[in-house]
């Protein structure tokens, strides 16, 4: 089976990799202070020599000098190599070299400050914060049924996962109609879910075509939705459009009316969890043909998209912007705004519901990027746990908790994480990090360099071309159904058969290790604590 | 003075926040041409099913039992000291016309031990408050003043706030309660009773069923798995939940859906046991969209876990089921009678011979309307039988 999966997702023939050279030789011209992190090994008595690992490489770590030579400087350990050697015979090892322990001055923070000294550059990192701040999904547990109420077997009985998003009325009103009754209450236009977890926002560019176009058809199959990044809709993913998000960000690349109008819904993106407060950058090597076509730019140029949305400067003009996409789309799409979490994220969400929006889009601090400098990924914004639970409450203080529908994500790692974020306060979650390695993706975190093996976050079309966009739906097609099974499962086990009654429903979490304002700002009772 | 002592001791050690969890058994019978009968049936079908509860709650609700108040509040009350008491008069008189005020008769039985101090009151809000605080309804004004009293004073508790009804309820088995409040004296065309078994805490009296909030009464026999939401979300309409009971929230979506937001009780019975997405996609245009709105925006109000439920208001009685029904109930008519029981049993109590005794399904309420021989949810094949 594993093997059957990896054919499916290896293209080229094998034949090809001999023919041009696929490696450099480093040249170091001033001494490199730091090691390599990692230290590539293979058996040599169970190498066939075929050099399918030399092929994987998409950072030419490695090349053929009668065997298979590593460059350990080059490998990130994304373990492309390993999964595809026929003999398995790969082993990817940490350095073990050893510095002197030091309790302040990790080896990370030698080997970033080497790093800098030597380039001079701002470091940069992809997908999401990677440092062990706490995770505070795992200080959550949920609770179930014994005797007085009886849990529920989804086996036997309909379990509801549907959900749906948009601005909700406070009150429906029905008339008395003869013998029947009749609605007189119409709701703005929202979308319906099959399940609550939609994909992230990813956009062409950050992204291959086969890996959006994946997650695309993915999103059509399992009645959910995907979302088109900043990047403009490519022909191939206009198709699967009617369950697309289409965003529209600072650089309002690929951005006009008939975009705004070919989705299912529109979202204004004013950050991100992995880069609150900055912009994106996608670099001119990126900018192919294909992509300069999508995003409405010139081949090569870099596509920046500025830190702030330049007619964003208050809430005011956030305002006017809901506004202006509602007139371009005839009051006839929800509106999301994302933001990443930060500290006044409560306030924050109130003006952004006052402002218009129907979608609130909150993405946590774990929240992946393409690119995004290190310091920024890994010191900004709050944990999705707590922005989640603050901007609930503060909703529902306020009495608009209605009018705006919640999207958490940034983090989420499991279907138990999906059930904590809806019972905290969410409508649904979003996916992105967990959508990639859905994928292949094995969380290198190099994605800024365009040179992922997977054939995920780079525009290569020799390593874009291994993704077969069929092979990766089925695979998001299979996560998704699975966590929403387990959804239904965890949704028995508390008793109640829909998720509606577990959303936003603190009463059934209860913390464990947690200090007590954790616990007040997350609204949950410390374990131990009854009903 | 040291019965007071005790009593309080006992109802603070029962008063820790904490949620009362409980099974029940819980008998209601109506008289749909609105004739009156006095409380000793009700009473002997819940004594029937005593097994069903453990002695730490029981209670009765009647209407139609004060017609000589028809347009006063009966506030009945429950005092556990007697600063208690003055600090709740002083609260009732600064906001109401007291027309009459008495203890609530009782006689003294074995088994009915420690009571709290049980009063009643027949008031009008004041007009120039009325005004002043710019009340949307008397109803609004009353409501407002209970709920202020039950949170603020303590000590003391409204448990009945009706006008023309009341609730007797308290710590006991329902039968013994009955005969405590001397319920064979009231007659009501509306009767509902309740005997609780409550899990993890000692019941207090104030916890008792039925719970009331001005004309509606809610007896329940059920846990809500969906507490913790229908909690926040009743928050958000300014409703506080201070008597810990899933009742209470029973009781507070019923006032907010039918009273607040004027849904026919029909709609609001499929709001708290809304049908299934899968059920809604059958449907026929226009009800598939009136179903689907419903849900989306009464998500906060969908009553998730085992229930059966009995409530009443000055017009009717409903039974009522959770989606899937987990817990029992049975409903009968006989003549212009119409009779619902955790248990048949329970209604042959009431009525030896009924024309009809049905099982009503998971969700689908039973609805008698006071003044209407047809009951909703009762089978076809009978009301064809009986115009035949
Ligand atoms: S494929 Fe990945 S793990 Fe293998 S050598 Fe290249 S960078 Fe290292
Ligand atoms: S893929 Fe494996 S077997 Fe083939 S050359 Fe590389 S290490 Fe050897
Ligand atoms: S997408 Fe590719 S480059 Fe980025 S972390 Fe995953 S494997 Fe590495």
């Amino acid at each position: 089976m594993m093997m059957k999966e990896r054919d499916l997702l290896l293209e080229e023939p094998q034949t090809e990799e001999a023919e041009e050279p696929l490696h450099e030789v480093r040249v170091a011209t001033t001494p490199v202070y730091y090691p390599p992190e990692f230290r590539w090994t293979n058996d040599q008595e169970r190498c066939a020599r075929c050099k399918r690992c030399i092929h994987q490489c998409g950072w030419k770590a490695l090349r053929w000098e009668g065997r298979v030579v590593a460059d350990d400087s080059k490998c990130v350990g994304c373990h492309r190599c390993e999964a595809f050697c026929p003999e398995r015979c790969i082993t990817i090892l940490p350095n073990p070299q050893a510095f002197k322990e030091h309790g302040l001055w990790s080896v990370g923070h030698r080997r970033n400050l080497w790093k800098q000294a030597e380039t001079g550059g701002v470091l940069l990192a992809g997908m999401g914060n990677d440092l062990p701040y706490q995770v505070l999904w795992d200080h959550l547990v949920l609770d179930a049924c014994q005797v007085t109420n009886p849990s529920i077997d989804p086996a036997r009985e309909p379990m509801e996962l549907r959900t749906h998003l948009g601005r909700k009325p406070e009150a429906v009103e029905v008339r008395q109609n003869g013998d029947g009754f009749e609605l007189v209450t119409a709701l703005e236009p929202g979308i319906e879910l099959s399940t609550p977890i939609v994909f992230a926002a990813m956009s062409y560019g950050s992204i291959s075509l086969p890996a959006q176009k994946s997650i695309a058809m993915a999103a059509c199959e399992l009645g959910t939705l995907w979302n088109t990044g900043e990047g403009g809709l490519h022909d191939e993913v206009r198709p699967f459009a009617n369950r697309a998000i289409v965003q529209c960000a600072s650089g309002r690349f690929g951005v006009d009316v008939d975009y705004l109008n070919s989705g299912a819904g529109v979202e204004i993106k004013i950050g991100q969890g992995a880069k609150p407060g900055i912009g994106g950058h996608l670099p001119g090597e990126k900018v192919s043909q294909d992509v300069s076509e999508t995003r409405m730019i010139p081949v090569g140029s870099d596509a920046l998209s500025p830190a702030p949305q330049h007619d964003i400067y208050s809430i005011e003009d956030l305002r006017q912007l809901i506004f202006a996409i509602k007139e371009a789309t005839n009051y006839e799409k929800p509106v999301s705004v994302k933001i990443a979490a930060v500290h006044n994220v409560a306030a924050i969400a109130s003006g952004m519901v006052r402002a218009g929006a129907d979608i609130l889009y909150l993405d946590g601090f774990r929240g992946g990027t393409g690119a995004a400098p290190t310091t920024i990924r890994d010191h900004f914004g709050i944990p999705i746990e707590i922005a989640i639970a603050v901007v609930d409450q503060r909703l529902r203080d306020e009495g608009i908790r209605n009018q705006a529908s919640i999207i958490a994500a940034g983090g989420i790692r499991s279907s138990a994480d999906v059930a904590k974020a809806i019972t905290l306060g969410a409508d649904a979650v979003a996916i992105g990090t967990a959508a990639l390695m859905a994928l292949g993706c094995t969380l290198c975190q190099k994605c800024y360099t365009g040179r992922c093996s997977w054939g995920i976050t780079t525009q290569d079309p020799q390593l874009t071309r291994r993704l077969d966009p069929n092979v990766g739906a089925q695979r998001l097609v299979n996560l998704v159904k699975a966590w929403s099974e387990e959804l239904e499962e965890m949704l028995g086990a508390l008793g109640v058969n829909s998720i509606e009654s577990l959303r936003g429903s603190r009463e059934r979490l209860r913390g464990i290790q947690l200090d007590r304002t954790t616990l007040e700002v997350l609204g949950v009772k410390p374990a131990g604590v009854g009903a | 003075m040291e019965t007071f002592r005790q009593t309080r001791r006992s109802h603070t050690r029962y008063d820790r926040g904490a949620r009362n969890i409980s099974g029940c058994g819980l008998a209601g019978m109506m008289s749909l041409s609105g004739e009156r009968t006095d409380g000793r049936l009700i009473r002997e079908a819940i004594g029937l099913l005593h097994d069903r509860s453990n002695g730490l709650g029981g209670g009765f609700a009647g209407y139609g039992i004060y017609p000589e108040w028809p347009d006063h509040f009966a506030l009945h009350m429950m005092y556990y000291s007697l600063e208690a008491q003055e600090d709740a008069e002083k609260a009732l008189r600064h906001n109401c016309e007291v027309a009459r005020e008495e203890k609530i008769p009782t006689r003294p039985i074995p088994t009915i031990v420690d009571p709290p101090l049980l009063w009643r009151y027949f008031v009008r809000p004041k007009g120039d408050l009325l005004v002043e605080r710019q009340a949307p309804s008397e109803d609004d004004f009353i409501l407002d003043l209970v709920m202020t009293i039950n949170r603020s004073v303590e000590g003391a508790y409204v448990f009945s706030s009706g006008k023309n009804m009341g609730t007797f309820k308290g710590v006991g088995f329902a039968e013994d309660i009955g005969e405590f409040y001397r319920v064979e004296e009231y007659q009501a065309h509306i009767w509902v009773a309740h005997g609780r078994f409550p899990t993890n805490t000692p019941g207090w009296w104030a916890g008792a069923h039925p719970f009331t909030l001005l004309d509606w009464s809610v007896v329940h026999n059920g846990e809500i798995s969906s507490y913790g939401i229908n909690k926040r979300y009743l928050e958000q309409f300014g409703y506080c939940c201070s008597m810990r009971t899933d009742t209470e929230v029973m009781a507070y979506l019923l006032d907010l859906l039918v009273r607040r937001h004027k849904l026919p009780v029909p709609i609001a019975c499929r709001v708290l046991a809304a049908p299934f997405w899968r059920d809604i996609q059958q449907m026929e245009e226009p009800e598939r969209r009136l179903h689907k709105t419903l849900r989306q925006v009464y998500a906060g109000a969908l009553v998730n876990g085992p229930f059966a439920i009995v409530f009443a208001h000055k017009e009717g009685m409903v039974g009522l089921n959770d989606r899937i029904k987990l817990r029992p109930l049975v409903a009968a008519r006989k003549d212009d009678l119409l009779l619902l029981a955790s248990e048949e049993a329970a209604i042959r109590t009431m009525c030896p011979n009924p024309d009809v005794v049905w099982a009503p399904r998971g969700g689908e309420p039973v609805i008698g309307t006071l003044g209407s021989m047809e009951v909703e949810g009762e089978p076809k094949r009978r009301l064809e039988e009986a115009s035949a």
